[in-house]
C-alpha cells in the first residue's frame, strides 16, 4: 500500500501544454504515470503529446474518469484552475505553481471546506509513490519502492533526503511535498495521519522549515497520535529574522517561526531531530537497525 | 513589499478611510513651499523609513509653528536613524512627512494579518496602543483581543462591536459616533482585501477628542505574489529601502539575501539553500549569503548568480550546491565555467553536484581551463567542510 496515489491513479493535467507543463507531463508519462487527459480551453478534441485534450475539467472528468488533477497554470490564473477542479469534484488536486497570491489561497481554502477534494500544494514538487506513479516534478530515478514515508515543505531538500535514503538501501512508500506557501492544502498532520494508517509505511522523514507553526502542530500530533519513528530536519536555523528565505512562507516573525522552537517541540515529541540535512539517511538507518 | 507610512495612508484614503492631510518633502525647498501654504498650528514632522521605533531615534518631532516645522525637516532629512528595527547601520532619511497633530484621548492598537493555522485573516486589537505589541503580548496577554474573520462573510458588524466591547468602548460612543467607528473599521478591512495586503498595522489608532477614530501611524505590507494586479502599488517601491544586491537578484529571477560571512553560496531550491547555510554554520563556517537560483535556472542565471556573489568583497570562496532534478548539473557546470571566463574571478570554487547529468558536469569541469580553481566533491558534508577550510586559509 501507499498513500493518496498508486499505479491505478488516473491523472489529468491543467496547464499541461505550456513549456514546463509539457516537459513534466512527458517525464511523468515516462515514469509510468497514467496521464489520461490535458485541459486546454478551445483545443478540445485535439491531442497534446499523444494525450487527448479537453476544453474543461468537467468534460475531462466525465470522459476519462480521472481521479487526480496536476496543475501547472501560471499564478495569475491558477486560483481559477483550482476552483474548476474542485467544482468538477476531482478527488485529489496537486498544484505545482509557485507565486499564487495569499488572498486567492484563502478563498480556495474556504471553498475546500465544503468539498471532498484533497488539495496538495501549491508551490510544491508534488507526490510520488516510487515504481508506481509520479505526479509532480521530482526526479523519478532517485526514488525506490520501500517503507519510508517522506513529507516536506521543500523541493530540492526532499530530493536530497530521498537520495540519501535510497543510498542507504531504504526505499520509500510515498513522498509528498506539501509546499512552501503560508496557505496550503494538505498539512503535515493530514499526511502523518495517512502514514499512521498505512501498513507499508514503517517510519517517516519530516522536513520542515522556518515560518509559521506547522511543525509545532505536527509535534503535538506526533506526541499523542503517531506510533512510528520520525526523523526530522528543520531548514533555516541560520536564517535572519524578517527576511523571506525564497519560499513565501519561510519567514521568521518576532513571535514565531524560529527553527530552534520547532526542533525543540519535535524532540520533546520523541522525534529524532538532526542538525544538518546530510544526516537524514544515516540516522534513519540507525533507528531502523535498532 | 513594504510601503512608507505616507503611501499607506494614500492607499487607505481611496477606500474612504478618513485621513488627515499628509504633505511629503524630500528637499528643504519642497518643505518650504509646503509650509508657505500651511496655517500656523501644531504640526508633526516624521521620517519616512521602513522601520518602526522612529520616535525614540529622533525621527518624529512636534512643531508649534511653521518655522519650527522647517527646523525639524532640516534636522531629520538626510539624517541616519538607528532604531531597534534598522540594524546597527541605521537608515538614511530621504523623505519626511508633515501632518497636523491630532488631539488623542485614547491610543489603541489595531492590525489585520494572516493567521496561517486557520488560513483566515485575523483582526488583533488592544487598548495598549502606542506600545510595542510584542511586548504587550509577552507581558499583558489579556490586553490583546483577536477576531478571526470568515472569508465568505467578511467582517460583520457584530464582530466589530465585540472588538470595541473588549477594548472597553461599549458605552463610549454615541449612536452616531458608533456608526462612524464601525464604517471606519469596515473600510480598513475592505482595503486590506482589495489591495492584497499581508499586514496592516495601526499603532496607535487614536480616539480623538471628538470621539472619532483616526490613524496616527500606519504600517502596510503588500503580498509580493499579488503585485502583478496592483500596478500603482508596484510603482511605490522605494529602491533606497532595498538592499542593492537583493534588488539586482530579483531582476534576474534569483532569490538573494546578504549575510555576514565569507563563503558565497549558490544553491537550487529555497529549502536546500537554507540547509546549506545550516550545514556550513554547523561545521564552523560562515555563509556570506542565501542564494536560490530556482527550479528552472538557466546558464545565464548561473552566471549572474556568480557575479552577484563576487560583488561582496568579504567572499573568500564560492560553494555551489546543486541537486539536479529539473536543473541539469552539466548546465550548472557550464554556467560556472562561463562566469569565471567572463568575469576573470579567481576565487576558489567548491562544487557539489548531485543528480541529473552529474557525471557530464564533472567531465566538463575537468576539461575546462579552470580545473585547478574548481574542486568537485560529491558528498554534501565533505564539500561543506572543504569550503570552510578553503575560506579560512584565504
Amino acid at each position: 500500500m501507499s498513500i493518496l496515489v498508486n499505479k491505478q491513479t488516473r491523472v489529468i493535467v491543467q496547464g499541461g501544454t505550456g513549456k514546463q507543463g509539457s516537459l513534466h507531463l512527458a517525464a511523468c508519462q515516462a515514469y509510468g504515470t497514467q496521464i489520461v487527459g490535458v485541459v486546454r480551453f478551445g483545443k478540445g478534441g485535439e491531442r497534446h503529446q499523444d494525450v487527448p485534450i479537453f476544453n474543461t475539467v468537467q468534460e475531462a472528468r466525465n470522459e476519462t474518469k480521472a481521479d487526480c488533477s496536476l496543475i501547472f497554470v501560471p499564478p495569475a490564473f491558477c486560483a481559477d484552475a483550482i476552483l474548476e477542479a474542485i467544482e468538477a469534484e476531482v478527488p485529489f488536486v496537486v498544484v505545482i505553481t509557485e507565486g499564487i497570491p495569499v488572498m486567492d489561497m484563502i478563498r480556495i481554502k474556504h471553498r475546500l471546506s465544503y468539498s471532498n477534494t484533497k488539495l496538495l500544494g501549491p508551490n510544491c514538487p508534488g507526490i510520488i509513490t516510487p515504481e508506481e506513479t509520479k505526479i509532480g516534478i521530482m526526479p523519478g530515478n532517485i526514488h525506490k519502492a520501500g517503507n519510508i514515508g517522506v513529507v516536506s515543505r521543500s523541493g530540492t531538500l526532499t530530493y536530497e533526503a530521498v537520495a540519501q535514503l535510497t543510498k542507504e538501501g531504504l526505499g520509500q512508500s510515498t513522498c509528498i511535498g506539501i509546499g512552501g506557501d503560508p496557505v496550503q492544502g494538505l498539512s503535515f498532520i493530514d499526511v502523518l495521519s495517512l502514514f499512521e494508517q498505512d501498513e507499508q509505511t514503517q517510519a517517516v522523514v519530516l522536513i520542515g522549515e522556518i515560518g509559521g507553526s506547522a511543525e509545532e502542530e505536527a509535534a503535538s500530533y506526533i506526541a499523542s497520535h503517531f506510533s512510528k519513528p520520525v526523523v526530522s530536519y528543520i531548514a533555516g536555523q541560520e536564517a535572519p529574522s524578517g527576511k523571506r528565505m525564497g519560499h513565501a512562507g519561510a519567514i521568521i516573525s518576532s513571535t514565531s517561526g524560529k527553527a530552534a522552537d520547532k526542533m525543540k517541540a519535535l524532540a520533546q515529541a520523541g522525534v529524532h531531530v538532526v542538525n544538518v540535512p546530510c544526516d537524514i539517511g544515516r540516522v534513519m538507518k540507525q533507528i531502523l537497525q535498532g | 513589499m513594504n510601503l512608507h507610512e505616507y503611501q499607506a495612508k494614500r492607499i487607505l484614503k481611496k477606500y474612504g478611510v478618513p485621513i488627515s492631510p499628509v504633505y511629503v518633502a524630500s528637499t528643504k525647498e519642497e518643505a518650504l513651499s509646503i509650509t508657505e501654504k500651511l496655517d500656523e498650528g501644531s504640526w508633526v514632522v516624521k521620517a519616512q523609513i521602513h522601520a518602526g521605533g522612529r520616535g525614540k531615534a529622533g525621527g518624529v518631532k512636534l512643531a508649534s509653528s511653521t518655522q519650527e516645522v522647517l527646523t525639524h525637516v532640516d534636522s531629520i532629512l538626510g539624517a541616519t536613524l538607528v532604531t531597534p528595527q534598522t540594524g546597527s547601520k541605521g537608515k538614511l532619511v530621504s523623505i519626511v512627512s508633515i501632518e497636523p497633530v491630532l488631539v488623542m484621548q485614547k491610543e489603541l492598537y489595531f492590525s489585520f494579518l494572516l493567521d496561517r493555522s486557520s488560513s483566515r485573516i485575523m483582526l488583533v486589537a488592544s487598548q495598549a496602543g502606542g506600545m510595542n505589541i510584542e511586548e504587550v503580548a509577552a507581558t499583558m496577554p489579556d490586553k490583546i483581543y483577536t477576531e478571526y474573520i470568515d472569508t465568505f462573510t467578511g467582517l460583520p458588524v457584530f464582530q466589530i462591536r465585540r472588538v470595541l466591547a473588549n477594548l472597553g468602548l461599549a458605552t463610549f460612543f454615541t449612536t452616531q459616533q458608533l456608526q462612524k467607528a464601525i464604517a471606519f473599521i469596515q473600510s480598513l478591512y475592505q482595503a486590506f482585501i482589495a489591495e492584497d495586503m499581508s499586514l496592516l498595522e495601526l499603532n496607535p489608532l487614536a480616539v480623538t477628542d471628538e470621539n472619532e477614530l483616526a490613524i496616527v501611524d500606519c504600517k502596510m505590507q503588500i503580498d509580493d505574489n499579488a503585485l502583478f494586479r496592483h500596478v500603482e502599488t508596484q510603482n511605490m517601491q522605494d529602491p533606497k529601502e532595498e538592499d542593492v544586491s537583493e534588488l539586482e537578484a530579483q531582476q534576474h529571477g534569483l532569490s538573494f539575501i546578504s549575510l555576514d560571512g565569507n563563503i558565497g553560496c549558490m544553491v537550487n531550491g529555497a529549502g536546500l539553500a537554507m540547509g546549506t547555510l545550516d550545514t556550513l554554520s554547523y561545521f564552523g563556517g560562515s555563509p556570506a549569503n542565501f542564494l536560490d537560483i530556482g527550479g528552472n535556472a538557466t546558464e545565464e542565471r548561473v552566471t549572474e548568480a556568480i557575479k552577484l556573489i563576487c560583488n561582496d568583497t568579504k567572499v573568500k570562496c564560492i560553494f555551489v550546491n546543486i541537486f539536479g532534478g529539473i536543473v541539469r548539473c552539466d548546465m550548472i557546470a557550464e554556467g560556472v565555467i562561463n562566469a569565471i571566463q567572463r568575469t576573470g574571478i579567481n576565487l576558489p570554487v567548491i562544487v557539489r553536484l548531485e543528480g541529473a547529468k552529474a557525471q557530464e558536469a564533472k567531465e566538463l569541469i575537468e576539461q575546462s581551463p579552470f580545473y585547478n580553481q574548481i574542486k568537485m566533491i560529491s558528498d554534501f558534508a565533505e564539500a561543506a567542510k572543504s569550503a570552510i577550510l578553503v575560506a579560512s586559509k584565504a
